[in-house]
């Protein structure tokens, strides 16, 4: 699972009303090199929580992007920032781990990449 | 016993590992469903901007239909209920994030993220009580809001079903009005049983010229022909076979069916989907009589 799928995904537990962002356990992550896409890049930003965004990405062992979202101007001219940006949207997956629901604490179990969000019949 | 896998078992039971192999590696069920995800992605009509967009795939399976999102350009999740499906998906390689979940459980994104939705064959499982939790009404209302609340302004859902009876058919397209969508259903095919295809076309937002729904394939002759047939009905003479000749004598004396009869069923034909050669001056035409 990529770090953009983990920005979209929120906790939808019955009950919860703030099932973002999902706590990331990790056990595993794997690289995956992807071409660059400036374009993409440029029209997912707005809609990335950038809070959840670089904290996911310090807890799997990426630090080199900032805390404070940056301008969005950077992203016209900045090569380097967009770079780093794309590495840590597109190619970093977390193989083996957990999602924990930031309200309940309900763990969400990720194997082979794919988050199992399946819930149980009390939880729906 | 009905062939429809809907009525055999819920979806994460029938797709099991057998099944999920047997329907990756039958090259007529890739190529329905590269057609049919060609289709939705051409009825979601996404600018063409060569930006790609962030797209949903629900009821991916084994990414058969994410195949072509990718082909397009386009980044996509996919989800499934089916955990043998997407390991078939994770041997492909697929481009996209895979999840485990059941739509009817509400899809869990943020809101306001998601460009467009597509779905092939996978909505009318939702109309099944598989379990004794399950009740379809709640869990299409449930896949519908978690829908519509996920989708940035503007956004489309094209959503393949195959609505086993009308009732099933109305039940879905309310719940997805009722959630605030608008738009409607496009039909491919109207007039074949086979090649029919039906495509919910959803728009988030007010009704407007954008959310006007396109046309189906194979459905622009309808007009027309319902004026031939009452035509027909007008130019029909009662005819009188003498009952009292011989049966040989009758035979001979009926002509062929006849240029018209051919063109009419030609037409039939091509409403159906079918490929029909031309109609040209040799159509229906006598052959010589030293053939």
């Amino acid at each position: 699972m990529r770090l953009l799928t983990h920005n979209m995904l929120s906790s939808n537990i019955k009950g919860v009303t703030n099932g973002f962002p999902l706590r990331i356990e990790v056990e595993k992550v794997v690289e995956k090199e992807v071409e660059i896409n400036h374009d993409f890049l440029r029209n997912i930003f707005p809609k990335i929580d950038w809070k959840a965004f670089s904290d996911a990405s310090r807890i799997m062992g990426y630090v080199e992007l900032p805390e404070e979202a940056p301008e969005p101007s950077v992203l016209e001219s900045d090569l380097e920032f967009l770079r780093k940006f794309h590495h840590a949207l597109l190619e970093l997956h977390l193989e083996e781990g957990a999602l924990v629901c930031p309200e309940t604490g309900r763990k969400f179990p990720v194997n082979k990449g794919i988050p199992n969000m399946l819930l149980h019949e009390d939880e729906v | 016993m009905s062939n429809r896998p809907e009525l055999q078992a819920p979806p994460e039971i029938f797709y099991d590992d057998a099944e999920a192999r047997k329907y990756t590696s039958s090259s007529r069920i890739a190529e329905i469903q590269t057609k049919l995800s060609e289709r939705a992605l051409e009825l979601l009509a996404l600018p063409d901007d060569g930006v790609p967009r962030l797209l949903l795939d629900i009821g991916c399976g084994s990414g058969l239909s994410g195949e072509t999102i990718t082909e397009n350009g386009h980044q996509w999740i996919g989800l499934d209920i089916s955990h043998s499906m997407l390991n078939v998906a994770l041997e492909k390689e697929v481009e996209g994030d895979l999840l485990l979940g059941d739509m009817g459980q509400g899809l869990g994104l943020r809101p306001g993220v998601i460009d467009g939705a597509i779905s092939i064959s996978a909505v009318q499982w939702l109309c099944n009580a598989d379990k004794s939790s399950h009740e379809p009404r709640l869990r299409l209302k449930a896949f519908f809001g978690s829908l519509y609340r996920c989708f940035a302004r503007g956004a489309r859902a094209v959503l393949q079903v195959y609505p086993e009876n009308l009732a099933q058919h109305e039940l879905i397209l309310s719940y997805a009005m009722r959630a605030g969508f608008a738009g409607g259903v496009v039909v491919d095919y109207p007039h074949s049983t086979k090649r029919r295809k039906e495509y919910l076309v959803l728009t988030c937002g007010p009704p407007s010229l954008s959310t006007a729904v396109p046309c189906g394939k194979g459905e622009d002759g309808e007009s027309c022909s319902d004026d031939d047939s009452s035509g027909d009905e007008e130019n029909q003479t009662v005819s009188i076979s003498d009952r009292h000749r011989p049966r040989k004598k009758q035979k001979i004396n009926k002509k062929g069916k006849g240029r018209e009869w051919v063109l009419k069923k030609k037409e039939q034909m091509r409403r159906k989907g079918n490929v029909v050669p031309p109609d040209t001056k040799y159509t229906a035409r006598k052959r010589k009589a030293r053939f």
